[in-house]
């Protein structure tokens, strides 16, 4: 099947006068399938919105391709893609009722009278909105304002659907449950969700597949879980959750795995993604993947020297005999104690595997 | 809470005296002069009279019988029409004016809006002489046009309708294009971008969402625009040569020529009435609309 939506080699410089040229896009290449709830996910300006823009229309690419099922859009205006936006600012008619915003494509499309009035009322039963058809935007909440703008774009039933960070303007508990919604509404609707977000917690919560993005280059896409557990890079790691960032050199490799030394006594096993023996290499370790126990002769040990009590689990500052320091994050005991303290005499397990060779 | 009270007026007394001296006493005043009779050598006599209302729609026979003269009321439509033609042409060029000038960036907005305004510096008397020069014959047009084959005369414009229309466009634009522009420049664009996201072509972006949005702006505009070219002279005298009398040159030839004070006085208090019924229906028709000025 083809790809819902393919970027090529997409490139797009912002040109103002006064100004240098910005390079928001540097050779994007991407697909995305059908019926993929797809998450562009970085920090802010990294041309996340940029991406979304040229898709709908609004921007043209200065190289490369955009494809609709495999087809070159790039001679169609926005009005003629069959892809709709709800915008991060949500962009509702304020000279509109709900019901004539979420009917306003259905209307541009010339749709049947009744056809129109029946889509409408579906949209807005999909968002929970039925009894808000008669009101203005102005008199409605954010959340509620939100799931308007959802329900406007979704009404004609587009191919693709992107999403400019809809959640952000929403305080934390409302955004946690629209996360559950959105997932739903992708699932029941079947359309492509291209969602854009710069929070990793809602990307891993939702998405079927997530590009991390950074400063106009997609870093690596993947499922959430080889997003997090297999950064390819430093950035990725960063990025994506807490990481430790150890330099070793390999000092054995045997069947695919690695031993990488990062300290006198502190050896960690790996994958060997492609290193051979006396290669300098970067490791990046979760904290919640590193145990702490006794002290006790042949494991790497060290000293606690500061502990953060944070509710379910404790995070502590390990310095390791020989120099380096690595953050661990434990669960607490049942009484919700901290197994540690500060001072304490440590030694540190890493179990084969939990920690990533970092290309670059 | 009577010393609250008492303060209050005594705050907006001095809004009520410039009010009443400048607003209400002048017309109180044309209101007596147009019941007064008229002395031949200039202003008026001390006598009721409400012939200058009978005046305005019928002539006295020989016998003193009245007969039906609709040369006023003629004055009266051509205002109107003239009023209402200069208001649609100054929409229709104003428009798409402070559209461009609202979609600049913003340092050369202030610019083109002070050259919008630039004209005001001068006097509309002298501005008006100088569309005499462009329009008669053998003027800038003619004269451009004769050297490219048409013959003298063809476009010997003045003292006919389309010159005072164009005397008229030019003089009110700036007061169509400001506040257009005023309603333009605080409009949210990125609704015009959500609108065609919708699959609205151009044209329904601008019908569905830019002139609803403006909408207050071209109602202003469009006051601001009638109101004053329904009673303007200086146009229709200079460039309709007083053949094409609108009303207020009615006004201004009553005053200082033919010295008919209470005529003239009658002719603005009916002028003024029909300017209020024109508000009142547009307050009646916008009300409870309640439409914010632009996006959120
Ligand atoms: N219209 C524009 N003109 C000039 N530069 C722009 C414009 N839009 C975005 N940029 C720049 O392009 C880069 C990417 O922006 P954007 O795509 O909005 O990032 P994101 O949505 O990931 O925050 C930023 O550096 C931003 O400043
Ligand atoms: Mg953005």
């Amino acid at each position: 099947m083809k790809p819902a939506v393919e970027a090529k080699s997409v490139s797009k410089i912002y040109e103002t006068a006064g100004h240098a040229p910005v390079k928001a896009l540097d050779n994007v290449s991407l697909a995305i399938a059908e019926n993929e709830f797809f998450t562009l996910l970085g920090p802010s300006g990294c041309g996340k919105t940029t991406l979304l823009r040229l898709i709908a229309g609004f921007e043209f690419p200065n190289g490369g391709h955009i494809l609709l099922q495999g087809q070159d859009i790039a001679h169609l205006p926005p009005d003629k893609r069959p892809v709709n936006t709800v915008f991060q600012h949500y962009a509702l008619f304020p000279h509109m009722t709900v019901a004539q915003n979420v009917a306003f494509g259905l209307r541009m499309l010339k749709r049947p009278q009744a056809e129109i009035g029946d889509s409408v009322r579906q949209a807005l039963a999909l968002v929970k909105m039925e009894a808000y058809g008669a009101r203005r935007p102005s008199q409605l909440s954010g959340g509620q304002q939100q799931r308007v703008a959802f329900a406007r774009a979704i009404a004609p039933h587009p191919k693709v659907l992107l999403l400019d960070e809809p959640l952000s303007a929403l305080d934390l508990k409302l955004r946690q449950a629209m996360r559950l919604e959105l997932k739903r509404l992708q699932r029941e609707t079947g359309i492509t969700f291209i969602f854009v977000t710069h929070d990793q917690e809602e990307a891993l919560t939702m998405s079927d597949r997530i590009a991390v993005m950074s400063a106009g280059h997609v870093q690596q896409v993947g499922e959430p879980l080889a997003i997090y557990e297999s950064p390819v890079n430093r950035f990725v790691a960063d990025f994506i959750g807490d990481s430790n960032f150890l330099d070793g050199a390999v000092v054995k490799t045997a069947k695919g795995g690695a031993l990488i030394k990062v300290a006198p006594n502190f050896l960690i096993e790996t994958s060997a993604a492609g290193a051979a023996k006396g290669d300098k290499v970067s490791l990046a370790l979760r904290p919640e993947k590193i145990t702490l126990a006794q002290p006790v002769k042949g494991l790497p040990r060290g000293v606690v020297r500061e502990a953060v009590y944070i509710g379910n689990s404790t995070t502590y500052m390990v310095e390791i005999d020989g120099g380096i320091g690595v953050t661990v994050r434990e669960s607490n005991s049942l009484s919700g104690q901290s197994h540690f303290a500060v001072g304490d005499r440590v030694g540190v397990v890493v179990e084969a595997g939990a920690a990533r060779l970092l290309a670059g | 809470m009577q010393r609250t009270q008492i303060s209050a007026w005594l705050g907006v007394a001095p809004a009520w005296f410039v009010i009443g001296i400048f607003g209400v006493l002048p017309m109180l005043i044309m209101l007596g002069i147009s019941f007064m009779v008229a002395d031949p050598y200039g202003g008026v006599e001390p006598a009721y009279s409400h012939e200058a209302y009978i005046q305005f729609l019928f002539e006295r026979d020989l016998d003193d019988s009245l007969i039906f003269n609709p040369i006023y009321l003629n004055i009266v439509l051509r205002s109107v029409g003239l009023a209402a033609i200069t208001t649609a042409l100054c929409l229709i060029v104003g428009l798409p004016v402070a559209y461009f000038i609202a979609r600049q960036p913003e340092s050369r907005r202030d610019v083109l809006i002070l050259l919008i305004t630039i004209p005001f510096w001068t006097n509309l008397l002298i501005r008006t002489y100088a569309w005499i020069l462009i329009l008669t014959r053998n003027g800038v047009v003619d004269a451009r046009l004769q050297s490219v084959g048409f013959e003298a005369g063809t476009f010997d414009l003045l003292y006919t309708n389309t010159a005072v229309l164009i005397g008229l466009v030019y003089s009110y634009l700036p007061f169509m294009v400001l506040p257009l522009y005023a309603s333009l420049e605080k409009m949210d664009f990125r609704l015009a971008e959500a609108a065609s996201d919708l699959y609205a072509n151009r044209w329904r972006v601008a019908w569905e969402v830019i002139l609803p949005l403006a909408k207050p702006g071209i109602v202003a505009g469009c006051l601001l625009v009638f109101v004053p070219s329904i009673g303007a002279f200086i146009a229709p005298d200079l460039l309709g040569g007083g053949k094409r009398m609108m009303l207020g040159s009615l006004i201004y030839f009553q005053f200082a020529t033919a010295r008919n004070w209470p005529f003239g006085a009658a002719v603005s208090i009916l002028l003024m009435a029909f300017v209020m019924l024109a508000l009142l229906v547009y307050a009646r028709v916008n009300k409870g609309q309640g439409l914010p000025a632009g996006g959120h």
